[in-house]
């Protein structure tokens, strides 16, 4: 429900040779980083996929690197010692991890904006007179002590609900049965598209007092809900597929804000983020074991689920079935197979691109593919780099290249061993060097490898934090909120960065936006309309 | 009537800064979050302020809690000007734009922004809801000049807090006491001038305000190493 994950790909880390060179000139943000970086390969679900790359790489640490430091870091001044590479790679995880903490802030401030535009013009929302199946008390009691109550029994049994279900999905994930989860999936999202579409576009056309007959609202019907379900589900423009995922996100908080009595909402995101801080970080938590199974089995989570801020259609998934089931058997350390890509880093594994192998480089001919294409360097991890330095007239990195596509598999052989000594180092190196090259490509594509996905969940859940926040009149409350959720999600993110593992993005969020709402609205709120009654400013 | 009023004044209080933020931060990331950083750490100080207004008991003067307010937003203010000198070397890696710490104006500026633009906002936003309708000031009581001089006091808040945070940072950077008793002096000073807004002296806070807030302003263009001279080629294009 709420795993975020950095896809990949930032870039991990220094190689152990480099940490002198990097010595002091770092800055904080870089040295906070180092030592949980050395741990990288344990925590990394995907590590036996990330390693295999890098392993035919670092047989050779020199040759490539030359070239191409010499004018990154004239790129780059004062990165702090411009021959400290690993450092340079640091700073470009870092560098997409501020671009993409953007692409995040984006999403997530249209869909509370949707949210609480909807809620101040439609008094239909704001007001609780159905309740939901799942929260038998409806608080009507004018006793706190009874709403407490009644706020928590309904939290309880909504959780529940959420708990079952979610252990569900990974029961039917675990045992493949991807049709059922799809149907599930499709039906709900047919159901938000169609059913609580049209009961939104009603109550927005009751409240600008609009009429329209029932033709025009089934034409508009029919083709809103189709094409959601189609860019949902199957395939559609990046952003179409992204706007369509705001809107359902934001329908489902509405949903929430509506039919929760006041207080179990409140209640029930204080649980959920507890609920996400477990399912995400326990060792046996289901969102965790939901998001290892899909990069063990190189797939994406299902898009009705996650919204992804890049999506790559070009896919090269060259696993093949008895190499996957090496990797779903073994643990991800010990599997050292060298065809395993990085194709779980992307965010889109879509079966119809690991047909379309028309892209499909595999490690054992990695020149046949003269390709500059940013997709395929996404998906492929290393050797594809390197190979890119080829075609930038490196003689020395295609000699390179020869030499290392024909000692493969001796060079493999002697990695296995290497790769079990110096994990962490491989998986660095591997990086540095594909971000030391990816710059040079100048595309836009190239980036595509370092999608950031947050759950839908999510977004519900901060929607449903401002909106509610908002249902209450005061501006301010929902500017406090809306501020100290995107604080949140930023310092998520930036553990994200530090740990690179799926990190629950709820619990730091909600939990500074229950704070500011409650002391804004409690504290802050009289003292500013004391000032603004009095006009006077501070 | 209320509509249009709303809209006037909400150009009138968000539109500089709006454009600011589009035509100088919305292209960098970093800069985004350091603006949205900032606005938090405001937040910070106007909850302490809120906390301590709330807990003194000295509600009837107003000013009180406008002096202690300030004192703590310029403590924020020096707070985020250690966290950010403190991280400026992981900024330099992180920003895209190496222009963010080569030039130490520009972090001061953006969290001046920040900081601006979300006590403008929390000072106007539910005035604001309030003119959009369906009522109005001044037709039973009041003045109807109450919206636009909020606006206009607002504007120059946020623009006050810009150039004030530009000149902090500076002067602290260059141990300049004198620039870091002028920030906090005029702050208070504007703070507590706009307690005459009380008895309608629109006229009189607005002209002080509005005279502090360009030689701020003025103070601020030659702590970022502007002159005469730069300006006149600023404005001739040249």
């Amino acid at each position: 429900m709420a795993a975020v994950n950095l896809q990949a790909s930032c870039s991990s880390g220094l190689a152990s040779e480099d940490d002198a060179n990097v010595g002091s000139q770092i800055g904080e943000a870089e040295r906070l980083e180092r030592p949980p970086r050395r741990q990288q390969p344990r925590n990394n679900y995907g590590s036996s996929n990330q390693d295999q790359p890098d392993a035919a790489i670092l047989a050779v640490p020199n040759v490539v690197m030359r070239e191409p430091s010499g004018p990154r870091s004239s790129r780059l001044p004062g990165g702090g010692g411009g021959g400290a590479s690993g450092e340079l790679e640091e700073e470009q995880g870092l560098k997409y991890g501020a671009q993409h903490v953007i692409k995040l802030f984006v999403p997530v401030s249209l869909c509370m904006l949707v949210v609480v535009a909807t809620i101040n013009s439609i008094s239909f929302y704001n007001s609780t007179d159905v309740y939901l199946l799942y929260t038998p008390f409806h608080e009507q009691s004018p006793e706190p002590s009874v709403k407490f109550w009644s706020a928590l029994a309904n939290s309880l049994i909504l959780m529940s609900v959420v708990v079952v279900m979610t252990f569900l999905l990974i029961v039917l994930y675990k045992k493949r049965c991807y049709r059922i989860i799809h149907g599930w999936l499709i039906l709900s999202s047919f159901m938000l598209l169609f059913i609580f579409t049209y009961l939104y576009l009603e109550e927005l056309l009751r409240a600008y007092n609009i009429p329209m007959d029932y033709p025009t609202a089934l034409l508009i019907m029919w083709n809103f809900g189709v094409v959601g379900m189609m860019s949902i589900h199957w395939q559609g423009p990046l952003r179409l597929q992204q706007g369509y995922l705001i809107f359902v996100a934001a329908l489902m908080a509405l949903v929430f804000i509506k039919y929760l009595p006041e207080w179990t909402a409140w209640a029930v995101l204080a649980a959920i983020s507890i609920w996400d801080l477990i399912a995400v970080l326990s060792p046996r938590g289901p969102l965790r074991i939901l998001v290892e199974t899909a990069q063990e089995r190189n797939e994406q989570i299902f898009p009705a689920l996650i919204y992804s801020s890049t999506v790559v259609y070009a896919l090269v998934n060259t696993v093949t079935p008895q190499q996957s089931q090496a990797t779903a058997s073994s643990s991800p350390s010990s599997s050292n197979s060298t065809t395993t890509t990085r194709a779980t880093q992307n965010s889109l594994a879509s079966p119809e691109a690991a047909a379309a192998s028309g892209l499909r480089t595999g490690n054992s001919h990695p020149r046949q593919n003269q390709r500059d294409d940013g997709s395929v360097l996404a998906t492929e991890g290393m050797p594809l780099v390197t190979f890119k330095s080829n075609l930038r007239g490196n003689a020395e990195a295609a000699g390179f290249t020869q030499e290392w596509s024909a000692n493969l598999s001796e060079r493999v052989a002697r990695r296995q061993i290497e790769v079990q000594s110096t994990q962490s180092g491989n998986a660095q190196r591997s990086n540095e060097y594909r971000t030391v090259t990816a710059p040079d490509q100048n595309h836009p594509d190239g980036q595509e490898e370092r999608g950031i996905k947050l759950g839908l969940g999510d977004f519900i859940f901060y929607s449903v934090l401002v909106g509610k926040a908002s249902s209450y009149g005061d501006w301010t409350t929902t500017i406090a909120c809306f501020v100290a959720i995107l604080i949140g999600l930023c310092l998520t993110l930036l553990l994200l960065a530090i740990w690179r593992k799926a990190l629950p993005a709820l619990p730091i969020s909600i939990t500074f936006g229950l704070i500011f709402c409650f002391a804004t609205s409690a504290v802050v709120k009289p003292f500013m309309e004391d000032l603004s009654a009095k006009q006077v400013f501070i | 009537m209320t509509l249009p009023e709303f809209f006037g004044c909400t150009f009138i209080a968000f539109g500089p800064p709006f454009a600011l933020f589009v035509f100088t931060i919305a292209n960098d990331p970093v800069r985004i979050i350091i603006l949205i950083a900032a606005a938090f750490f405001w937040l910070l100080s106007l909850l302490i302020s809120s906390l301590w207004y709330a807990l003194i008991p000295l509600k009837e003067f107003l000013a009180f809690g406008v002096v202690f307010s300030v004192c703590f937003q310029e403590g924020f203010r020096y707070i985020i000007y250690r966290i950010l000198r403190s991280t400026e070397q992981g900024l330099h890696a992180v920003a895209e734009d190496t222009r963010v710490t080569d030039n130490k104006h520009i972090l001061a500026y953006v969290s001046g922004l920040g900081f601006g633009i979300i006590s403008g906002m929390f000072a106007l936003v539910n005035v604001l809801a309030d003119m959009s309708g369906p009522g109005t000031m001044g037709l039973k009581g009041g003045t109807e000049l109450f919206f636009v001089t909020s606006a206009a006091q607002a504007l120059s808040i946020i623009l006050l807090h810009t150039f004030w945070s530009v000149i902090f940072f500076n002067a602290f950077d260059t141990n300049n006491y004198i620039h870091i008793g002028y920030v906090v002096g005029s702050h208070l000073f504007v703070s507590l001038i706009t307690l005459l807004n009380a008895n309608e002296l629109y006229t009189t806070t607005l002209l002080i305000n509005y005279l502090v807030t360009i030689l701020t302003g003025v103070l601020a263009f030659r702590v970022a190493g502007g002159t005469s001279r730069s300006f006149r080629k600023f404005i001739t294009c040249q």
